[in-house]
C-alpha cells in the first residue's frame, strides 16, 4: 500500500514538473473561464455582489392587461440586480440591438395579445405568441430572461385553463347555456382584474421572482464556466496520466519498477492513484483560484469536495480505458483529446443540456462532465449534500465499471511479464 | 565459493523464434561474469528471465538460492539491475530519483537517507544531486543509472552493456565503478558485445551466440581453444573478389585456418610476421587492393572468430 501511495506522489509531482501539463491543466481552465466570465459580461458590472443587469428590452405592442403586466414584472424590484429593462415601441428597432451585441434579448409583446388570451365582449382572436428574440452569443444570460417569461406564461396559461374548465363547468351544470359562454368569460375576465389581482402579483409570477432573486444572489455565469472548463479540462489530466503508464514502459521505467520487489497490483494501483492524486490536485486548484479570485460561491464544501472525488473518479476510469485500449503513449494522447472535447459537448460544458436534442442529452449520461456539471450547478444554487447523492452515485459506478473493464484490459495486455 | 547463480537449461521462445536455447551456467559469488556476444545473441533476453521480467519458456535459475520462477520477490531482493537503457525519470533530480527507487527496493526513513548519499557520493554526483537528471550529460545519467541499481547493496548485479553509447571518459569511470564494487564483495554478471570490457573485468566469460552459450571459462581456458595462434585481418574493397585470394592464401605456408565474411578475410596462423609478405603478394597479383590489415594476438575475439567464423562485432 505504501509504495502505490508513494507511485502516486511521484506521478503527482512529474505532473507539476511539466510545464505543458500544467499549461493544459490549469492555465488553460482558467483562462477559458476568464474568457467566457468577458464573454457573458459577468466582469463588466461595478457591484461585486453577484449583480449581473443583464440588458433586455421589452417592447409593448399590447399595451392590454397582459402585456402591461409582463412590463412590471420586468421592472419589479425584485428583478433589479438581474436585469436591466428598456422599454421601448419599436420591435424592430429592439432586434437590431440584440443583433448588434448591445442587449441580451428582445421580448415582442404583439398587439392584441391580451386579448387573444381573454376575449373581451365575446370576441376572442387568433392566438398571438409573444416573440422571444435572444443574442445567440450570451446563452446564459439570455436562458435566464426565458426561464422569467417562461413563468410569466405558464401562469397564463394556467388562468386561460382555469376560465376554460370554469366555464366548462358552468356549462355542464346548465347555470349557463353554451350561446352564454362567450359572455360569462369575459365577465370573468372582467371582475379578475376589477379584484384589484393583477398579473404580476399572482402566485406564480412571485414564485418566479422569488426564483430569480435566489438566482440573483447565487446565480453566476462562472458557476457553470468554471466547472465546465475545469472537467473538460480533467479529461486532458487522466489522458495524460494514462500516458504515463505506457510512457513509463517505453522509457524503461516500468521494466525497472517490476525488477524491484513491488508487484504489478502495487505499480498499477500507484499509476492510478497518481491519475486520481493529479486530477483531485487539479480540480481543487482551480476551484480554490475561482472562489479567489471571481468571488465564485461553489456551494456546500463538502458536497463540492465529495463530487470533485467523485468526477475525478469517473474521469479516471475513463483515462485508464482509453489507456488500456492505447498501444503506444501518442494514441492515448490523441484519443484523450478526442474523448475530452467530445465528452465536452455531449456533457454540456459548452451548451446547456436543455438545449440539446433528446438523444444527445441521453448519450451525456455516459460523460463524468453532465454528471458532475448537474451536481456542482445544484450545489451553486444552494444544494446540499442529499442533492447531489445521484451525481455522486452515477460517477462512482461509472469510475467502478471502468475500472473493472480496464483492469480486464491491462491483464491481457499483460504488463508484468512477457 | 558458493554458487549465487545457478542456470539450468533456461529456453525462451517467441513463437517460433528461439531467443535463447537452452542456456546453462554458474556465476559464484564474488565474481564478474560476462556474458560476451555480439548484439541479437540473446544477452538480454537471458539477464530479463534472471531478473524475473521475462517468464522463461522451459527452465530455471536459482539465484540466493531461490527460483526466478517460483519465488521472483525474494530473486528481486536480492539481485540489483542495471538495464541497457537509462530507465530514470528525467524531470526528477538524481537524489530523487534514488530516494524514490530506494523506497520500491524497501529502504525508509534514516537508512535511506544515508544510503542515497552514499551512492551519490559512490558515482560522484554530490554536488550536482539536486539537479534534475535531463540536465546531465549522457555519462552522468550513466552513472545515476548505475546508483540506482545499488542503493540496496545487492548480492548479484546485472549490469546489460551499460556503457553503450557514451564518451570514453565516462566509459572508463564506469569501468572502474565495477572493479571498484565487486572489490568491496559485490556479484556482477555483466553483459556486453566489447571484448576489451569482458577481458578487462571478467573473472570468467560465456560467449553467446544466436542464443546458445557456446563457450564458458575464463580468459585463459578460451583463448587456449584457439591455441597459441594469430589472427591476421585483412580488410579488403567491396567490389572486390575475396573467395579468389582466400583460396590463393589456404596454399601458404603457416595458414592453419581462413574465414571469410564480406569484405573481410581472417587467416588464422602460428606466425603472422612470416606471411605477411606472402599476403600482400598473393593480393597484388590478383589485383585485389588491401585496405588495411590487422594482427591479432589470441584473445575472446579469437575464440568468437575461432568458434563462429565470424567477428564479434558482426
Amino acid at each position: 500500500m505504501l509504495k502505490t501511495f508513494i507511485i502516486g506522489f511521484k506521478d503527482l509531482k512529474l505532473a507539476f514538473r511539466d510545464r505543458a501539463a500544467l499549461i493544459l491543466m490549469l492555465a488553460a481552465p482558467f483562462l477559458v473561464t476568464v474568457g467566457m466570465g468577458l464573454v457573458t459580461g459577468r466582469f463588466s458590472g461595478t457591484d461585486q455582489s453577484g449583480a449581473l443587469n443583464i440588458p433586455v428590452v421589452v417592447v409593448n405592442l399590447d399595451n392590454d392587461a397582459i402585456g402591461n403586466a409582463l412590463v412590471e414584472v420586468f421592472n419589479s424590484s425584485e428583478l433589479a440586480d438581474l436585469l436591466e429593462p428598456t422599454a421601448s415601441s419599436d420591435a424592430e428597432a429592439a432586434r437590431r440591438q440584440v443583433d448588434e451585441d448591445q442587449i441580451v434579448a428582445a421580448i415582442i409583446i404583439p398587439a392584441g395579445f391580451t386579448q387573444s388570451v381573454i376575449p373581451t365582449n365575446g370576441v376572442a382572436s387568433s392566438p398571438i405568441q409573444i416573440e422571444f428574440y435572444a443574442n445567440p452569443s450570451r446563452p446564459t444570460s439570455a436562458g435566464i430572461i426565458k426561464t422569467i417569461l417562461d413563468g410569466f406564461l405558464a401562469r397564463i396559461d394556467e388562468m386561460q385553463i382555469g376560465g376554460l374548465t370554469s366555464i366548462t363547468q358552468l356549462i355542464a351544470s346548465g347555470k349557463i347555456s353554451p350561446q352564454e359562454a362567450n359572455q360569462a368569460g369575459a365577465e370573468m375576465g372582467k371582475r379578475f382584474e376589477a379584484g384589484g389581482t393583477t398579473y404580476a402579483e399572482t402566485a406564480a409570477i412571485k414564485i418566479n421572482s422569488s426564483t430569480t432573486a435566489t438566482e440573483t444572489n447565487d446565480f453566476d455565469p462562472l458557476a457553470f464556466f468554471a466547472p465546465s472548463m475545469a472537467l473538460m479540462f480533467l479529461m486532458y489530466t487522466v489522458s495524460y496520466g494514462g500516458r504515463s503508464i505506457l510512457a513509463e514502459e517505453t522509457q524503461g521505467t516500468l521494466p525497472r519498477l517490476l525488477a524491484t520487489p513491488t508487484t504489478s497490483v502495487q505499480i498499477l494501483g500507484g499509476k492510478i492513484f497518481g491519475i486520481f492524486l493529479t486530477g483531485l490536485a487539479q480540480m481543487l486548484i482551480l476551484i480554490g483560484a475561482s472562489s479567489l479570485f471571481f468571488q465564485l460561491k461553489w456551494g456546500d464544501a463538502l458536497g463540492v469536495v465529495l463530487l470533485v472525488c467523485a468526477a475525478v473518479f469517473g474521469a479516471t476510469g475513463w483515462g485508464l480505458l482509453i489507456t488500456a485500449l492505447a498501444r503506444t503513449p501518442a494514441q492515448v494522447g490523441s484519443v484523450g483529446t478526442a474523448v475530452m472535447l467530445i465528452f465536452a459537448v455531449l456533457g454540456g460544458s459548452f451548451f446547456q443540456l436543455s438545449n440539446m436534442p433528446p438523444i444527445m442529452q441521453a448519450f451525456s449520461k455516459i460523460t463524468p462532465n453532465a454528471w458532475a456539471l448537474d451536481g456542482f450547478s445544484t450545489l451553486a444554487l444552494g444544494g446540499k449534500l442529499a442533492a447531489i447523492a445521484p451525481p455522486i452515485t452515477a460517477l462512482l459506478t461509472m469510475g467502478l465499471i471502468l475500472f473493472l473493464i480496464s483492469a480486464a484490459l491491462f491483464g491481457k495486455k499483460n504488463l508484468a511479464q512477457k | 565459493m558458493a554458487n549465487i547463480l545457478e542456470v539450468q537449461n533456461l529456453v525462451k521462445n517467441y513463437g517460433a523464434f528461439q531467443a535463447v536455447k537452452g542456456v546453462s551456467f554458474n556465476i559464484q559469488e564474488g565474481e564478474i561474469f560476462s556474458l560476451l556476444g555480439p548484439n541479437g545473441a540473446g544477452k538480454t533476453t537471458t539477464i530479463s528471465m534472471l531478473s524475473t521480467l521475462y517468464q522463461p519458456t522451459s527452465g530455471d535459475a536459482q539465484i540466493a538460492g531461490h527460483s526466478i520462477v517460483k519465488e521472483p520477490m525474494q530473486v528481486k531482493r536480492a539481485i540489483g539491475v542495471v538495464p541497457q537503457e537509462l530507465a530514470l525519470y528525467e524531470d526528477l533530480s538524481a537524489k530523487e530519483n534514488l530516494v524514490f527507487w530506494g523506497q520500491m527496493y524497501g529502504l525508509s526513513g534514516k537508512a535511506l537517507s544515508a544510503r542515497v548519499d552514499e551512492v551519490l557520493e559512490q558515482i560522484g554526483l554530490t554536488d550536482k544531486a539536486r539537479d534534475k537528471v535531463k540536465t546531465y550529460s549522457g555519462g552522468m545519467k550513466r552513472r545515476v543509472n548505475i546508483g540506482v541499481g545499488l542503493l540496496h547493496k545487492p548480492r548479484l548485479l546485472f549490469m546489460d552493456e551499460p556503457t553503450v553509447g557514451i564518451d570514453p571518459q565516462s566509459r572508463r569511470a564506469i569501468l572502474d565503478t565495477v572493479k571498484d564494487l565487486n572489490q568491496h564483495g559485490m556479484t556482477v554478471l555483466y553483459t556486453t558485445h566489447y571484448m576489451e570490457e569482458a577481458e578487462e573485468l571478467s573473472n570468467r566469460v560465456g560467449i553467446i551466440d544466436h542464443g546458445e552459450l557456446i563457450a564458458i571459462g575464463t580468459q585463459k581456458e578460451l583463448t587456449k581453444q584457439v591455441g597459441e595462434n594469430e589472427t591476421l585481418l585483412l580488410h579488403i574493397g567491396e567490389q572486390e573478389e575475396p573467395a579468389a585470394l582466400a583460396t590463393a592464401l589456404k596454399g601458404l605456408p603457416n595458414v592453419l585456418d581462413i574465414n571469410v565474411v564480406n569484405a573481410e578475410i581472417s587467416v588464422v596462423t602460428s606466425s603472422a610476421k612470416d606471411i605477411l609478405a606472402s599476403v600482400v603478394g598473393a593480393a597484388n597479383a590478383r589485383g585485389i587492393k588491401i585496405h588495411s590489415i590487422d594482427i591479432r594476438e589470441p584473445n575472446l575475439e579469437a575464440v568468437f572468430l575461432h568458434l563462429t567464423g565470424r567477428a564479434l562485432r558482426d
